[in-house]
């Protein structure tokens, strides 16, 4: 049905599905780093959304420099040193709207947010795990962390949305007489290649096996010898990653605005039950397709453009109805 | 959840609350320049939404203090009662910038005698909020409830959210971002109107104090009994032939319910509704904070959390008329939002039973029973200290 759905929208809505294809790769990337926390963890991160939010604002600052000043509108620079004074950080590469320096940033906040999420588990979250909470105490926990995560985006670079640059953006002209902006292509291309360093680290490596191990059975993987407090925090570590790819490349997109956290929230666990908990190539599908859905909805005459983030509901509730292990079941 | 403490620090509780009032009684007596009339208008208001919201707080702990029940879209329930009750009792829509449907306040005047148009379609208001609000999450628990604790979550959050979407977008349903206006006070040609905020402070404190006796009344029922012991203890009430879906969706719908009537006394105090009031941050997670920091399946640590929390929200509201330097001045909101934030984790943290610990009833009898055998291992209850859900 679902193919069925994706054809006639190729057909009739390309441009619509080319958005949503963009759009749905960034979601499909917070989707895995969501599920792979889901599925070791056991318990539904609600602060995805928000470190997503977070690390997009923390890659802001690492370019510019600037945070919110003592007084609303005026800014003030921080940073002595920024990722824009490397020499030719800023100048535009081949059609793209960005130098780089958004590179470096990127690969930074992603090193930054892996921290947060690191030292967030070691305060928080394992010293429920020590106390046997139940997993329902942990995503309150993680709530809790998300309003204190956007209060303090907010505090820092005041509720006006930003950008990362105001140059204009580029069109280029694709085979099949698809228009796409240069930068939606470089969203696609990063999202591409993280996602498949994400799977060679799950699927080739022996990290990847033990975290696939702990999802599975954490007990059994306990005594089979797997270090799994340090596969923990690796897996921290790897949602954070990918946690801050999303964020830059959603802020590239779209803009920086403190809402986008909460907002994201249910495409992100719309497209993790969707693709079947603690299982990435079924959040990076269901990522796509929630993405893709959304953007072709929003075109129908019926429908505001309002509504855009509540398809990810009708999703979500459709496939707790009919399938509620997910497309491609629930395992890692 | 269940907590067990054999020794409750019990001087944190009232001294919070002392503090708390202090701190209401001291700031407006200061703002106002030792004006007592004020000082006691300011206290009567915001008693007067104490009260109210602790009736949400109540409504949260049936579904999750007693049955675990874990609802993150108290929003939706909330947003649900209060428009429904606003439709019931308003007019018909009229002018050509309000539009709505239903306001049926006028039909509703069916008793010729005790003045009945000012209290007969709060009543039927009431109800409605509160059967909506039930029904919903019937639907809800029936998709999501049994599947696992949090989808449940998840899909209260969607049902929030799509409702808050809908009451913006279809300006024809409640009159979009432009709100609801002028919503019939209930009783409101009884007094004057500057004595009617002691009336409606009474009208919604005798509603909380009915919603508490009902819920107490409820749990010392055999139902009760068997909610207790599902929060105590979720796998020994399974194993002991309960049905736990059926008890957690009851306890899902009565707490709904409960939420949905709450609405309709917010749309009744507030007498106008607007989208913009209704965030999840406002409407969900202050609820939730009010629960755990009174202390989770306590009835009066609800109220008493509802209590510590909004006098927490007034004090801070109130600092911001002082004369503070521009880098915190325009920040204050914000750092409300982290104090809270932080606050829900230092609960979790630190005193997971909140203000007033509720002490386990139901499955301390097989600790009992296990002491009274000499050869049985020991399940002292200090060990049960670490039994939280």
């Amino acid at each position: 049905m679902i193919l069925l759905f994706l054809i006639w929208a190729v057909i009739d809505r390309r441009d619509a599905v080319v958005i949503g294809v963009v759009e749905g790769s960034i979601l499909a990337l917070g989707a895995v780093g969501l599920t792979l926390v889901y599925g070791v963890l056991k318990f539904a991160h609600f602060a995805h959304g928000d470190s997503m939010m977070l690390s997009a604002y923390c890659a802001f600052l690492l370019l510019s420099g600037v945070v919110s000043g003592s007084r609303p509108g005026v800014d003030a620079e921080v940073l002595p040193i920024t990722v824009s004074d490397l020499p030719g950080a800023t100048t535009e590469v081949w059609k793209f709207s960005f130098g780089y320096g958004l590179l470096v940033a990127m690969a930074l906040s992603a090193l930054v947010t892996s921290g947060i999420l690191v030292v967030l588990d070691r305060l928080v979250y394992r010293r429920l795990r020590q106390r046997k909470s139940g997993i329902v105490i942990f995503s309150i926990a993680s709530l809790g962390l998300a309003i204190a995560i956007r209060s303090l985006v907010l505090m820092v670079w005041g509720p006006t949305p930003r950008k990362y640059t105001t140059t204009v953006r580029e069109n280029i002209d694709l085979p099949f007489d698809i228009t796409i902006l240069a930068d939606q292509l470089f969203i696609l291309a990063a999202a591409i290649t993280v996602t498949v360093l994400a799977y060679i680290l799950l699927f080739r490596t022996k990290l990847g096996k033990a975290m696939r191990a702990m999802a599975d059975n954490p007990e059994l993987a306990l005594i089979s010898g797997i270090r799994t407090e340090l596969v923990i925090a690796l897996t921290w570590a790897l949602a954070g990653g990918l946690v801050a790819v999303a964020g830059v490349l959603l802020a590239l997109q779209a803009q920086l605005d403190p809402q986008l956290g909460f907002v994201l929230l249910l495409p992100l666990f719309a497209a993790a039950i969707l693709g079947g908990v603690g299982n990435p190539q079924g959040a990076f599908f269901g990522g796509m397709i929630v993405g893709i859905v959304q953007a072709v909805v929003v075109t129908f005459d019926f429908l505001s453009p309002g509504y855009k983030f509540s398809v990810a509901f009708v999703i979500l509730i459709l496939i707790l109805l009919i399938r509620p292990r997910g497309l491609f079941g629930a395992r890692l | 959840m269940p907590r067990f403490r054999a020794k409750p620090s019990s001087f944190i509780a009232p001294a919070t609350v002392a503090l708390v009032t202090a701190l209401l009684i001291a700031i407006p007596f200061e703002r106002s320049n030792g004006d007592t009339s004020g000082v006691i208008s300011f206290l009567v208001s915001f008693l007067t939404f104490v009260a109210i919201y602790a009736i949400f707080t109540l409504g949260l702990n049936v579904q999750w203090g007693y049955s675990g029940v874990f609802n993150f879209g108290v929003l939706g329930f909330f947003m649900l009662g209060a428009y429904t009750a606003a439709i019931v009792t308003k007019e018909p829509a009229s002018g050509s910038f309000t539009d709505y449907i239903g306001g049926f306040g006028g039909d509703l005047n069916l008793l010729p005698w005790l003045s009945s148009e000012q209290w007969l379609p709060h009543l039927v208001g009431l109800a409605a909020a509160a059967g909506v609000a039930g029904l919903v999450a019937l639907l809800l628990s029936v998709t999501a409830l049994r599947l696992r604790d949090d989808y449940l979550a998840i899909a209260t959050i969607g049902v929030a959210e799509v409702l808050r979407r809908v009451v913006i977008e279809e300006t024809w349903l409640v009159n979009g971002t432009r709100g609801l206006t002028g919503i019939p006070r209930p009783l409101g040609g009884l007094v004057g109107s500057t004595d009617y905020k002691y009336l409606l402070l009474a009208i919604c404190g005798g509603f909380l104090v009915l919603t508490y006796f009902l819920i107490e009344r409820a749990i010392r029922s055999p139902w009760g009994r068997v909610l207790m012991a599902l929060r105590e203890d979720e796998m020994a009430t399974e194993a002991s032939g309960k049905n736990v879906f059926a008890f957690k969706m009851q306890s899902f719908v009565m707490g709904a319910a409960i939420m949905g009537a709450g609405g309709a006394i917010y749309a009744y105090a507030s007498s106008s509704l607007t989208p913009e009031v209704f965030t999840h941050f406002f409407a969900t997670f202050l609820f939730w904070a009010m629960l755990i920091l009174g202390g989770s399946g306590n009835n009066r640590g609800a109220i008493v959390g509802a209590y510590v929390l909004w006098g927490f929200w007034t004090i801070t509201l109130q600092f911001q008329s002082y004369d503070l330097p521009d880098l915190l001045q325009t920040r204050m909101p914000y750092i409300r939002e982290l104090v809270l934030g932080g606050l829900i984790v230092a609960v979790l943290l630190l005193r997971p039973a909140g203000l007033l610990p509720q002490r386990r009833q139901v499955s301390i009898w097989v600790e009992r029973q296990l002491r009274r055998r000499p050869a049985a291992p020991a399940g002292s209850p200090t060990e049960g200290a670490s039994s939280n859900r």
